[in-house]
């Protein structure tokens, strides 16, 4: 950590504070990539390590005989991950400047825990990948493009790091940039900003470098800061599930039937006609309550309470869609899914599916195919998934849901496979027809080193 | 490459919402979560100003209906007296109903032994995991936030607890999207921590915000304390101070609300909501590191204390 950056940033006006919008962001990258260095960089250089934690982490450095301060104590809670030095579990951090507040889902590196990773990606504007400059592109780094790109991050960063190791060469720098961007564009990544850094020696993390003139872009905070994220919702499919029936029966609302969510896509407005799903009826939006305020229109991802001019039968798990939008039923889904437990899922497997705020039995038909995510091939019929790995699945629901393309919808396109046995969540599901990448799986594609490198 | 929607630059959309709205809507959705999903809900209620914002949200997320759940207060016996009536005022004004464990009954009935060092906090977890099992709870909301410590910060949303209401950190259910998996077998429960994503700034400034009335003892105010541990705390019949510690008069206010023997005050002259925001947004301290002693006791004292049940 040079001097430079450690003093304490202004304090920021209260008006400054509640202006201030949230990005999501994840940080992904392989063991000893310098992840924790670059999250502790962003930590320390936006005040966001007070000085007890930083006295606890120097104590505890000090007592192990390290001689600078180990950063990653920072962000490895748990006492297994600070035995074994590895990060296990993904950790959430929060940091703000006066520009924005940020929640960084921090995962671990080591390809044992890659499930981790989806979960941080899950609710990700941004995905910071992190690769060391004198390895280059390598199969982790692979994968995480391809985890970003499955789980559909609108953003993704690749930070070039320890470019003080490789003489701050620009060439180094180009030819990695050059060679991720190829790769993450083809599996469909929408933005890829490629940021040349030392996260050690503070180069373009906070501070532009002087190391590396040739370079003429953001540094990761300055993106971090400015990157839009999106909020055009007009071209979203308008959905809000049914999370509660507010209905106060009091002398003072003795009619108040309200239906409680959070809108997942699109916007809603008083006087729109609405169909209710799986019923099909119709009514017209009569008001909007906006947590105690009337409104008349609301949009993801504020939660409201719907009051409808009709007085029809809905209940929790039901969806409410704009009439001349309505999502098409089904009970057979087509998904990809990332296996997360430890248990296996096999064909002919009883399940349950939750899907927004409905839950329902399920049977797992077919697994068509596992992915490997080093070349993009398809592994034809597994059989099974086990822990981190991405496949194809068709599963069959006992009652329809009106479910969107994941491509269309993070929110109503995602579900979780439940074991309805002990409720262990099973698998992650993106709904749609085929993965993100483009690609045509190569029918030979069966990689020779399948079976011992797929343990990710 | 098809599917990217047209971006509206920045923060200047119309659709965007502000951090603080953000956080709210999200704590909403938990709560109607749990109400949809559970059958026994009960708010972890201390009178602090986290649960107090959780008390707030639950409020405005079931308006113009009551909320649908009860109140849980573990009274370890050294609560300052400001909040247990601060607590009894907003039951009766909300006309909630409130369980209360008491960690002095216990006490009296001999089945748990005061420590050497007269802190209380440690002792906490039984009477809290037996009215929970007793009362048969489900799901326990809990004010916690991951950036109060660094255990916490590897906590979900919902968080299952075994039948012993033990928490273990390495077989946590990932939780993706918002989509929260509350299936638990009969005995076992779901700890909710709705303020996952919230600071302790996001909690003063929606404090702010919404007007929000809290306990006296949360603004500058003239107190007798006495040091330990590097810490002011209060003097009273809890037990300080001793015969080698000194009472003075001080100027101070409390950044966070437990019990007596272990949450320290700190030197301030903020009196109002504004002076207070701007008093944290300069600290260089943690509120923990600044006035809770049973967090330094050891590296994982809160992963350890939590594993137990704590939460």
């Amino acid at each position: 950590m040079s001097n430079s950056t450690t003093e304490p940033v202004q304090p920021l006006s209260t008006e400054q504070l509640s202006a201030t919008t949230l990005l999501r962001f994840a940080t992904a990258g392989s063991v000893d990539d310098g992840k924790s260095t670059l999250v502790g960089r962003l930590l320390h250089d936006s005040k966001s390590v007070l000085t007890d934690q930083l006295e606890a982490v120097e104590r505890v450095s000090a007592s192990r005989g390290a001689e600078a301060p180990d950063l990653a104590l920072l962000t490895d809670g748990l006492r297994a991950e600070r035995e074994q030095g590895i990060t296990i579990d993904v950790a959430y951090r929060y940091f703000a400047t006066a520009r924005r507040r940020f929640i960084l889902a921090d995962t671990p590196g080591h390809v044992q825990y890659t499930r981790n990773m989806v979960t941080g990606a899950s609710t990700a504007d941004l995905a910071v990948v992190l690769v060391d400059a004198r390895n280059g592109v390598i199969e982790q780094t692979r994968r995480h493009a391809a985890v970003a790109a499955l789980l559909r991050v609108p953003h993704v960063v690749l930070a070039v790091n320890k470019m003080d190791l490789v003489s701050y060469e620009e060439s180094v720098f180009a030819r990695i940039a050059e060679e991720f961007t190829a790769y993450a564009s083809e599996l469909g990544v929408p933005e890829i900003t490629a940021i040349p850094i030392s996260a050690l020696a503070g180069d373009n993390v906070v501070e532009p470098s002087s190391n590396m003139d040739w370079y003429g872009g953001p540094t990761v905070l300055e993106h971090l800061e400015t990157v839009p994220v999106s909020h055009d919702l007009t071209s979203c499919h308008a959905r809000l599930p049914v999370q509660y029936v507010i209905r106060p029966q009091t002398a003072e609302h003795p009619d108040y039937r309200g239906y409680a969510g959070q809108i997942a896509a699109g916007t809603f407005r008083v006087g729109e006609s609405v169909t209710v799903l799986p019923s099909g009826r119709t009514s017209k939006v009569a008001g909007i309550d906006l947590l105690g305020t009337a409104v008349d229109v609301a949009w993801t991802p504020q939660s409201i309470t719907l009051l409808l001019e009709d007085d029809i039968d809905i209940s929790r798990g039901d969806l409410i869609v704009p009439s001349g939008d309505v999502p098409k039923a089904t009970q057979d889904i087509e998904a990809t899914v990332c296996h997360v437990a430890d248990t296996a899922l096999a064909v002919g497997q009883r399940v349950l599916l939750k899907h927004t705020t409905r839950t329902v039995k399920a049977i797992v038909k077919e697994i068509p195919s596992r992915l490997t995510l080093d070349d993009l091939s398809q592994h034809p019929e597994p059989g099974q998934l086990v822990a981190n790995d991405i496949g194809r699945v068709l599963v069959r629901t006992a009652e329809p849901l009106a479910l969107d393309a994941y491509a269309d919808s993070r929110r109503t396109g995602s579900f979780l496979l439940i074991d309805p046995a002990d409720g262990t969540t099973l698998a992650a599901g993106m709904v749609g027809a085929a993965f993100a990448a483009p690609t045509d799986a190569p029918a030979e594609a069966e990689a020779p080193a399948d079976e011992a490198g797929w343990d990710f | 490459m098809t599917t990217v929607a047209t971006v509206t630059e920045g923060t200047d959309s119309p659709y965007a919402l502000s951090h603080l709205d953000a956080l709210e809507s999200e704590a909403v959705h938990i709560f109607r979560e749990v109400a949809g999903e559970f059958e026994r809900p009960v708010i972890l209620f201390s009178g602090g100003k986290d649960s107090i914002v959780m008390l707030h949200l639950a409020l405005k997320a079931f308006a113009p209906a009551g909320v649908p759940f009860s109140l849980l207060h573990v009274d370890t016996g050294h609560n300052f007296p400001e909040v247990i009536e601060y607590r009894d005022r907003v039951v009766a004004e909300h006309g909630l109903r409130l369980h209360v464990a008491s960690v002095q009954e216990y006490i009296d009935a001999g089945t748990l032994r005061e420590r050497p060092d007269g802190t209380r906090n440690p002792l906490q977890t039984v009477p809290l995991t037996e009215k929970i099992q007793r009362e048969k709870f489900d799901a326990v909301f809990g004010g916690g936030r991951r950036d109060e410590e660094k255990a916490r910060a590897k906590e979900r949303v919902f968080s299952l607890r075994d039948e012993f209401s033990q928490w273990d950190p390495r077989r946590q259910r990932p939780e993706l999207w918002q989509l929260y998996n509350g299936r638990h077998a009969p005995g076992e429960h779901v700890r909710v921590f709705p303020l996952s994503n919230w600071t302790e700034l996001d909690v003063w400034q929606y404090i702010a915000r919404e007007e929000i009335d809290l306990p006296q003892i949360y603004f500058a105010h003239e107190r007798d304390v006495f040091k330990r541990s590097g810490m002011w705390l209060t003097a009273g019949d809890w037990g300080g101070p001793k015969e080698d510690e000194e009472t003075e008069k001080r100027l101070v206010r409390y950044r966070t609300v437990g019990d007596m023997s272990c949450t320290g005050a700190v030197d301030s002259d903020a009196t109002t909501l504004d002076a207070v925001i701007a008093e944290i947004a300069a600290s260089r301290l943690t509120e923990r590191g600044a006035t809770r002693a049973d967090d330094k006791m050891s590296e994982a004292a809160m992963e350890d204390r939590k594993r137990e049940g704590y939460f």
